[in-house]
């Protein structure tokens, strides 16, 4: 029991972040119909670009803002110079060019920082606390807190603002929403800015328990878009049950079944999801026109 | 014998009863079409008819056998063949290519003598590129054959459809709503088309709103409204049938109508 | 028949492509002076072979395969663990590894053909990272994240040693793997490809078996892919688990789209483009990823066409 309590432990935190990944990815998908593969970056770029701050001896609050404002202008970034440029290309021509996004920011990392694991200091205290005979980092409580109040904020501005009514009009139809006198421009680049944000803190919420590195962005993205179908692409809420599930998932699977394979048990449930419900969770199915 | 029909085909999305019990025959060798305002259902029929999507009752019978809910592949090999509203044309290929393409089910090599380009194949190739030859000079289009087929005007890539579709050799050919787009010179044009194509012996079922087409070149007309069958017969009957006149312009129309003729 | 007209006559020949191409491949290890540029050639005609597969899977009928590396890390591994842990020569061994290849995407492309746009790219992806978490975990067959040496080939009882048989090997295999894809645009197969790259619906309205096709297509990718791993693990005597990687199979696809999608030459161009840059310029290599990211979206973004058809279109205006 203690054991079990322990993976479900381990499991909700990383299940946490898996789930803003995913919230992340929904929020750009609905409003571009863009599966962004640097989403996994911004989480990297969070952790990696506050311990360097950090190094170079900017206090740790301060550190923290400037990394996540320089992430938030990456994603801008990295719509207006990549997504906007390619003027509403097909999806995979869209999903290659995050892809190539993603091994670019990776690379600039690999030079700008180091090829090291790195860590930062918990918002608390390094002690676990022990609950049934299991033990929880007091930063995995951190992480599961900070992943609500983001949940919470989001949700929030998208259905008590303008600024948010207009997020849910471009989602729901673009042309349309142009021609309503939206700047949808703006919009799907606010979009990309805050999933951008949501990522960088999910990083540096996440980095005292996990250590961070210049690589993790890879794995991070496909568990994030393995949440997000398994919840239903699309769906902010099946991003987060989907993300929560993944990371049970894959802890479960990591102490039960084989610790080397636990990166495996994502695309196992990709494929699962793809093959057995494609509209995930709490998705719609799509209907083509002929 | 009936080439193709439908019995009690019915088909609902999310609660909406797209197509209703819908019931008809098809003989031999004549032109049969359905027609209705719009979102009368025409486009789902013909897409359950076709195999694109399964219906949630009723049957559909090619020829006698069931072929309810068998796939378009499968359809297409017992015969059937049909155009699309939204042009499914290949625009990457030469135009005699999209019409070879046609020809598929009357070819015969397999992955591993296409490979290898064994004489066969050779064979093979002239064969198809004959068949599709003759089938762009039934449409009228076979000078530009070599030319690629997204360059083609919107009335011969209509044709080109039509070629294609006609190169396999079908039983049956649905028309999926051919005259739409096309000016009185192209829709007269395709009227020869078609009685060409009944000369050979194929039958045709068409989805189509010009009613004047429709008028000259069917020999039964099925009506739909709402997705339920609203009336059948001939041209003559079908254009006074009180019913009919009311779908496509209102009961106060009707009213008018009957006023002026009463 | 004048000569001149007989020579037209051969030129329209599908193969008639080939021939430069083959008085390159023999002409040009004059211009070679050290076994390195051997090694470099080697390398870029055993990467266009397995662009030359995805090529075929992509550019004709317009599928995605984000995980194509993944076959040529089975068919790089069969070549090592086959002498190594099983006792079988290295050349069976290679038949073996792309009989598995075969078998695998068999199994795999049924179920994963049928999804399709970005939902495809992703199974796929997920399809290359599983097997290269396989060939990382598995240490004892194959040597785990360092990898493990491959035995020389042994040819009329001469071991193959060093790049320049290599060379031979794999521009020879090119030539031949391009022929095939040349046989098999202008035939039955090819066509309905095709048909399947513009639209599905129509080509199975037209009686073809969509499904079967993609695969039989899949299949050959495969083995394209396979038998590019095996060459490569051969080439190096030594592999690791990087060979059927995320960042490999991007490679692949960048391969395919900056050389042309459709366009068998492109492939090669596309593979040269890759090899040889990091190896030309040091900038290059050491900003690699960077590089490689730069490279993807640039192309995807300004010459989603890629080079031989861009530069062929260019050719056909300036003669109008």
């Amino acid at each position: 029991m203690a054991e079990f309590l322990q993976f479900l432990f381990s499991g909700l935190t990383v299940g946490a972040i898996y789930a803003l990944v995913a919230i992340g990815f929904t929020l750009i998908y609905n409003a571009s119909d863009v599966v962004n593969f640097a989403q996994g970056e911004f989480v990297m770029l969070g952790g990696m670009t506050t311990v360097f701050l950090g190094y170079a001896g900017v206090p740790l609050p301060l550190a923290t803002i400037f990394a996540i404002l320089a992430t938030t202008a990456v994603g801008f970034a990295l719509y207006r110079l990549a997504i906007a440029t390619a003027h509403e290309a097909d999806a995979v021509t869209l999903i290659i060019i995050t892809i190539g996004a993603s091994i670019f920011i990776r690379g600039a990392a690999e030079i700008v920082f180091d090829k090291r694991f790195h860590s930062l200091p918990p918002l608390f205290s390094s002690d676990p606390i022990r609950i049934g005979g299991a033990a929880i980092l007091p930063q995995s409580l951190v992480v599961l807190a900070g992943a609500l109040i983001i949940l919470l904020l989001l949700w929030g501005f998208i259905e008590r603002t303008l600024f948010g009514k207009a997020v849910i009009a471009t989602s729901a139809n673009r042309i349309a929403a142009r021609l309503v006198g939206i700047n949808t421009q703006i919009i799907v680049g606010a979009c990309f800015a805050a999933a951008a944000a949501i990522g960088a803190i999910a990083g540096i919420l996440v980095t005292p328990i996990t250590l961070t590195s210049y690589n993790v962005g890879t794995l991070l993205a496909l568990k994030g878009f393995a949440s997000a179908m398994l919840g239903g692409i699309g769906s902010a809420t099946g991003a987060v049950v989907g993300g929560i599930l993944l990371g049970l998932l894959e802890a479960l699977a990591a102490g039960y079944v084989s610790a080397s394979y636990k990166d495996a048990v994502a695309f196992l449930v990709i494929l699962a999801v793809l093959f057995a419900m494609p509209q995930g969770l709490f998705g719609k199915a799509k209907v083509e026109r002929v | 014998m009936n080439v193709l029909c439908a019995e009690h085909l019915s088909i609902a999305f999310g609660g909406l009863r797209a197509v209703d019990a819908v019931s008809l025959e098809v003989p031999s060798g004549i032109v049969f079409s359905i027609i209705g305002p719009n979102g009368a259902g025409k486009t789902t029929l013909f897409n359950m008819i076709s195999g694109l999507c399964t219906p949630h009752d009723g049957y559909v019978r090619l020829c006698g056998d069931d072929v309810t809910g068998l796939a378009p592949e499968q359809l297409a090999r017992r015969g059937l063949s049909r155009t699309f509203q939204n042009l499914q044309i290949f625009p990457q290929m030469t135009v005699i290519e999209n019409v070879m393409v046609g020809r598929h089910r009357h070819e015969s090599t397999g992955i591993l003598a296409d490979l290898l380009h064994l004489p066969v194949v050779a064979r093979q190739n002239r064969r198809t590129r004959e068949a599709a030859t003759e089938a762009l000079s039934y449409v009228g289009i076979e000078a530009m054959a070599e030319r690629p087929a997204g360059s083609l005007a919107y009335g011969n890539l209509k044709r080109l459809e039509i070629a294609r579709a006609l190169a396999s050799e079908p039983t049956v050919l649905l028309l999926d709503e051919p005259a739409a787009g096309c000016n009185p010179v192209e829709t007269a044009e395709l009227e020869n088309i078609i009685r060409s194509i009944i000369g050979k012996g194929v039958t045709i079922v068409l989805v189509e709103h010009d009613m004047r087409l429709v008028m000259n070149v069917s020999d039964r007309i099925h009506v739909l409204a709402n997705g339920r069958t609203l009336a059948e017969g001939t041209a003559a009957e079908v254009r006074i049938n009180p019913a009919v006149i009311e779908a496509y312009l209102g009961a106060r129309a009707t009213r008018e109508v009957a006023g002026v003729a009463g | 028949m004048r000569p001149v007209d007989r020579f037209r006559g051969l030129a329209q020949h599908r193969l008639f492509s080939l021939v430069p191409l083959a008085v390159v491949i023999l002409l040009m290890p004059l211009m070679f002076t050290s076994a390195y540029y051997y090694r470099v050639a080697a390398l870029v005609f055993i990467f266009a072979i397995a662009a030359l597969g995805l090529n075929l899977l992509m550019g004709f009928a317009g599928q995605v395969s984000l995980g194509h590396a993944g076959f040529m890390g089975i068919g790089a591994y069969s070549v090592a663990i086959g002498p190594t842990h099983l006792g079988i020569s290295p050349l069976p061994s290679f038949v073996l590894g792309a009989m598995v290849s075969m078998l695998v995407a068999i199994v795999v492309g049924r179920p994963i053909l049928r999804l399709k746009g970005h939902y495809l790219a992703v199974a796929t992806l997920g399809f290359g990272v599983l097997l290269a978490i396989a060939f990382t975990n598995e240490a004892n067959w194959t040597g785990g994240p360092d990898g493990m040496t491959v035995r020389h080939l042994t040819l009329l009882g001469r071991p193959l040693r060093g790049a320049e048989p290599w060379y031979w090997i794999s521009a020879t295999t090119f030539l031949v793997g391009a022929a095939f894809a040349l046989n098999l645009i202008e035939s039955p197969t090819g066509r309905a490809l095709r048909g399947i790259h513009d639209s599905e619906i129509a080509t199975r309205m037209l009686g073809v078996d969509v499904a079967g096709k993609k695969l039989m297509i899949f299949v050959v990718a495969a083995v394209y892919a396979s038998v590019a791993g095996s060459y490569l693990a051969l080439l190096n005597s030594y592999i690791t688990p990087d060979v059927s990687g995320f960042l490999r199979s991007i490679e692949l696809v960048a391969m395919v789209v900056l050389g042309g999608m459709g366009s068998i030459s492109g492939s090669l161009v596309g593979a040269a483009v890759l090899v040889i840059l990091p190896q030309a310029l040091a900038l290059f290599h050491d900003y690699e990823h960077m590089m490689l990211g730069l490279i993807v979206m640039g192309v995807m973004i300004f010459l989603r066409r890629g080079i031989v058809p861009s530069v062929a279109a260019a050719f056909a205006q300036r003669r109008e």
